[in-house]
């Protein structure tokens, strides 16, 4: 879908940090991505490949974190990390939709030179 | 955090000098430097959308206007909704609309047809709204002392749920044509809606929509929504969805922001005219 874009936008945030050092070469980076964000860990490689191509991250290796949901419980005051998509309370079996992680997107390391 | 020195403190931290990954391939044409920099980040990807959008819904909420953005499958019936929408209401409230499609424009004709102010934004190969467009397409419409703006986005179920506009109201639309797994197979989507519309009531039963079914899937996955079943060919319980609107323009004091707004799931019965 829009991964291309977004690692667009991704390179374009990592290219600025990378001038402010004066480098001139990524080496890689490393992504949070959140199970909920809605990108797909697959799509964003080969859109890395794609956008990085001819620029100062060519051949740079990318790494994705998948960060894991984890919801808060407001009747017993626990967080917890739901099995699937239903965000049920193991200890009092209630809803929730109160989410603590798990729509991360950002760019957290790279290595220049 | 750097796996090497375990060094966290700062936005951006640079380590000079040591290589965390000394196996890296480089090319022989690369002059060696002794200057391999480690940087620590904390960059939100989509931080400048996010901003943007803050932006819309500051001036949404200067204005006075009540911003609806609703998603679904291509063909739900966001277009048909807002037509019914518009004609409906046309003594009422000030419509103004913006509506995202790939290619076309036709969406924005047949809302002109229905007598709406509309804003075609033809994204070209992005297969979602960002604030942006929102922004720049707000240029573009009249200036009036709208009542209720209403954004149609592309028809597209997973990434437009990651891109905030500056609405005030995120509606999912899920036709009866479409299967009562929907929220299952997109979570996410379901998940950030304030309202659900299940619409295209009118052929349920000659599609077999398994009712029960759907509602409980709903009350699992998006917990939060507030759901009416609606038909716009007809329609049937479009009241209770205008009520609820009603309600949120009352209500634009005390705004509701995303992540506040938790209600019960509450039922929008189908009427029987
Ligand atoms: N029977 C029935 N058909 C409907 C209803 N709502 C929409 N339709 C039909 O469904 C088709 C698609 O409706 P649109 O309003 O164009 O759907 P959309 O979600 O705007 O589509 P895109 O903009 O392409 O994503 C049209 O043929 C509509 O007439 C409904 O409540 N009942
Ligand atoms: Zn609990
Ligand atoms: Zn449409
Ligand atoms: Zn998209």
């Amino acid at each position: 879908m829009h991964e291309v874009s977004l690692m667009q936008t991704t390179l374009d945030i990592a290219c600025d940090h990378a001038a402010q050092q004066g480098a001139q070469h990524i080496h890689w980076i490393k992504l949070r991505v959140g199970e909920l964000s809605g990108v797909i860990p697959e799509a964003l490689t080969l859109a890395f490949e794609i956008v990085t191509t001819g620029t100062m991250a060519a051949n740079a290796r990318l790494e994705v974190e998948t960060v894991p949901v984890i919801c808060h419980c407001s009747a017993c005051y626990q967080d917890f990390q739901p099995t699937g998509w239903v965000y049920v309370c193991p200890t009092c079996h209630q809803f929730t939709t109160d989410l603590r992680q798990g729509r991360e997107l950002e760019l957290t390391a790279m290595e220049v030179s | 955090m750097c796996e090497d020195c375990g060094c966290s403190a700062g936005s951006v931290q640079i380590h000079q000098g040591h290589d965390p990954q000394p196996n890296k391939t480089t090319t022989s044409l690369e002059v060696p430097t002794p200057s391999v920099r480690h940087l620590d980040l904390h960059a939100k990807i989509l931080e400048h959308n996010d901003r943007i959008a803050d932006q819309n819904r500051a001036l949404f909420h200067q204005q006075g206007w009540l911003v609806v953005n609703i998603l679904s499958s291509p063909g739900s019936g966001k277009t048909a909704l807002i037509e019914r929408l518009a004609q409906d209401q046309r003594n009422n409230w000030q419509i103004g609309t913006i509506v995202g499609d790939l290619a076309t424009d036709n969406d924005a004709h047949r809302l002109g047809h229905a007598g709406v102010s509309a804003v075609q934004i033809t994204t070209g190969t992005a297969c979602h709204l960002e604030a942006s467009m929102v922004s720049h397409a707000l240029s573009k419409l009249p200036s009036k002392p709208w009542d209720l703006l209403v954004i149609e986005n592309v028809g597209n179920l997973v990434c437009p749920a990651a891109f905030d506009l500056g609405e005030q109201i995120r509606v999912v639309v899920l036709s009866v044509t479409e299967g009562e797994d929907k929220p299952q197979k997109y979570p996410a989507m379901f998940k950030s809606a304030q309202v659900v519309l299940i619409n295209k009531t009118d052929i349920a039963e000659a599609v077999g929509w398994q009712r029960d079914l759907a509602i409980a899937n709903l009350q699992q996955i998006a917990p939060q929504a507030t759901l009416f079943e609606v038909s716009a060919r007809t329609g049937a319980g479009m009241h209770a969805w205008y009520a609820y609107l009603d309600q949120c323009r009352q209500g634009l004091n005390g705004p509701l922001s995303r992540s506040q707004n938790s209600q019960v799931l509450q039922i929008g019965r189908l009427s029987s005219n």
